[in-house]
C-alpha cells in the first residue's frame, strides 16, 4: 500500500486560516493546498458530496485570492486583461471570466464583482495569486489600483437546497430574491461589512460570504450553530472536487491551465467580441478554425476510475487525448471523467477507451454536467 | 483481529501469520488517509508473488493506491466479499476487510516485517 495522496499537495510556507482550530475540532482531515493548510474532508468525500445535494454544507474556502481593482479607468483595464465583456455587469452583478496571456493560454480563471464607483473585486484561485497579481501589475500602464486584499478576508461558502434558509437565519434578511450571480454588500451589527453572492462551485444551490477576518471565526461558528437545525455539515475540499467534477466544472491546473485556450476549454462564451483583449486574435483563430484538441467529459462503463493524465483511446485503440479529471461521483455513482481530444474525434456517445493502469476500459463521450 | 498479534509493514498493510499460512490487509491508518474505497482490485489468485511487488490495488474517490506483498507467497485466496463490497477496508480493516490468504514461501522474512510499536512509530 503506497499513500501517493495529495498529489496537488505543495512545498510552501503554509498560512493558517482563521478557523484552523475550529476544523481540526470538527475532525478534520487537514492537508497543505495553495500554500494553506486546509480541511480535505471531515467525516467523508461521499457522504459530503451527498449532504451538499440533498441538504446543506458550509465550507471554508478562505484561501481564495480578492483583489480589489479600482480607479477612473478600472474597467478599461478590465476589459484588457480579462476576456468576458464588462459591459454585460452592473453593480451588484457578477461575471465568470479568464486571464489569458498573449498565446490565448488561461493564465487562470476568476469571478469579477462588479461593486460599483469604479471599483472591482477579483476573485482568483489560491494557487494562481501570485502570478495573478504579477500580470495584473505588469499590464497597468492605466491609473488604476490594484489591491491584494487576500489576508484581510475569509470566505465561507454554504451550498445546498437548504442554503437559503441558513444564511437568511444568519443575518436575520431574506436573501430568497438574490439572483444567481448577483450580490448585496451591507453592514451586519454582528460581523460589520459582509459581501454575500449567489454563487458557488457545486452545481447546488447556495451562497458564498466574503467576512473580515477579525469576525470570520464568529461568523463560523454561528452558521455551525443557527445551520444545526437544518442539518449543516462542514464539507472538505475533497467533495469540493467531485461536486463541480459532477457539473463538469473546470479546475485550474487540472481541466485548464496556460498551454489550454478558452475555446479548447469549451468556455468560448466567456471570450467577447467586441473589445481587444489580450490573447484574443488567438481565440479569433480557433474560434473561426476549430482548435486542435476540446475538452469531453466522458463515463467509464466497467470497473476503474480515470486519473489525471491516464491516457484516452479511440475505438481502434489509437490514442487521441489525456484525462485531465476523474472521480466516482458519490451521487448517482458513476465512474467520471473530463479530458482532451483531438477535435474530430468529439462525439457525444462516441464509444472510448481510457487506459486505466496498463489496462484498457471501456468509455462513452457523455454531456457535462453529469447529473 | 487484535493489532496486537499482527506484523506490519512500512507500505501500511498488516499480515496475520498462522503457520504456513496468513491473511493480509491493510492497516487503519491506511484506509483513514485513503478516505473512501469504491474498488479492490485483486486478479492474482493462485500466483506466486515475491515480497514488496504488487499484487492488487485500491481506488478510493480521491486516490488509487498500489496493494504490496508483505512477504513471499501464493495467493490462495482472495476475500470476494471485498471485492464487492469495498467499503468493508474503511469500516473494518481488521476483519471483514481482509484482502488474501496467502501459502508463505520464505518463513526467513518474516523477521523483516514489523510489530505493532515499530509500525506505529512510522505511521503516527
Amino acid at each position: 500500500m503506497s499513500l501517493l495522496i495529495f498529489i496537488f499537495a505543495e512545498n510552501m510556507k503554509i498560512k493558517k486560516l482563521i478557523n484552523e482550530e475550529n476544523h481540526i475540532e470538527l475532525g478534520a482531515k487537514m492537508v497543505p493546498f495553495a500554500g494553506y493548510n486546509m480541511p480535505i474532508w471531515y467525516s467523508s468525500i461521499s457522504e459530503e458530496h451527498n449532504f451538499v445535494r440533498n441538504e446543506v454544507g458550509i465550507f471554508d474556502v478562505s484561501h481564495m485570492g480578492e483583489f480589489i481593482v479600482k480607479g477612473k479607468e478600472a474597467k478599461k483595464f478590465l476589459q484588457k486583461v480579462t476576456s468576458n465583456d464588462l459591459d454585460k455587469i452592473t453593480e451588484g452583478k457578477i461575471q465568470y471570466s479568464s486571464i489569458l496571456n498573449k498565446s490565448g493560454g488561461i493564465i487562470d480563471d476568476l469571478l469579477i464583482y462588479n461593486l460599483g464607483n469604479e471599483k472591482y473585486m477579483l476573485v482568483v484561485n489560491a494557487s494562481n495569486k501570485s502570478k495573478d497579481l504579477e500580470w495584473l501589475k505588469k499590464h497597468n500602464n492605466l491609473q488604476v489600483t490594484i489591491e491584494d486584499a487576500s489576508d484581510n478576508y475569509s470566505l465561507f461558502a454554504i451550498q445546498g437546497p437548504k442554503s437559503v434558509d441558513v444564511v437568511n437565519d444568519i443575518f436575520n434578511k431574506d436573501f430568497s430574491n438574490l439572483k444567481y450571480y448577483n450580490f448585496i454588500k451591507f453592514e451586519d451589527k454582528n460581523f460589520e461589512s459582509i459581501l454575500i453572492s449567489s454563487t458557488g462551485y457545486t452545481g447546488s444551490k447556495g451562497f458564498e460570504i466574503y467576512v473580515k477576518n477579525n469576525f470570520a471565526e464568529n461568523l463560523w461558528k454561528q452558521s455551525i450553530k443557527l445551520g444545526e437545525r437544518y442539518g449543516i455539515q462542514p464539507i472538505g475540499l475533497g467533495a469540493r472536487d467531485t461536486l463541480r467534477l459532477e457539473m463538469g466544472f473546470c479546475l485550474h491546473g487540472n481541466d485548464i491551465d496556460e498551454t489550454i485556450n478558452p475555446i479548447e476549454a469549451g468556455l468560448g462564451w466567456i471570450c467577447k467580441n467586441n473589445f481587444e483583449y489580450i490573447g484574443k486574435n488567438i481565440i479569433d483563430k480557433n474560434r473561426e478554425n476549430n482548435p486542435s484538441k476540446t475538452l469531453i467529459g466522458f463515463e467509464i462503463k466497467e470497473k476503474g476510475i480515470a486519473r489525471k493524465g491516464y491516457k484516452i483511446l479511440n475505438k481502434n485503440e489509437v490514442v487521441i487525448g489525456n484525462v485531465t479529471s476523474g472521480t466516482i461521483s458519490p451521487y448517482s455513482m458513476k465512474s467520471i471523467g473530463m479530458g482532451y481530444v483531438n477535435f474530430d474525434e468529439n462525439k457525444i456517445s462516441n464509444s472510448i477507451y481510457i487506459e486505466v493502469r496498463n489496462k484498457k476500459i471501456k468509455a462513452v463521450i457523455c454531456k457535462r454536467p453529469f447529473i | 483481529m487484535d493489532p496486537n498479534n499482527l506484523k506490519y509493514t512500512k507500505d501500511h498493510e498488516w499480515i496475520n501469520i498462522d503457520g504456513d499460512y496468513a491473511i493480509v490487509g491493510i492497516t487503519n491508518f491506511a484506509q483513514k488517509e485513503l478516505g473512501d474505497i469504491v474498488f479492490v482490485e485483486i486478479e492474482s489468485l493462485n500466483q506466486e508473488i515475491n515480497s514488496g511487488e504488487v499484487f492488487g490495488s485500491v481506488e478510493a474517490v480521491k486516490t488509487v493506491s498500489d496493494l504490496f506483498m508483505p512477504i513471499t507467497g501464493k495467493i490462495v485466496e482472495i476475500n470476494e466479499k471485498v471485492i464487492d463490497n469495498p467499503e468493508l477496508v474503511n469500516s473494518d480493516p481488521y476483519g471483514e476487510g481482509w484482502m488474501i490468504k496467502i501459502k508463505i514461501l520464505d518463513l526467513n522474512e518474516v523477521e523483516s516485517l514489523l510489530d505493532l510499536k515499530s509500525y506505529e512509530e512510522i505511521s503516527e
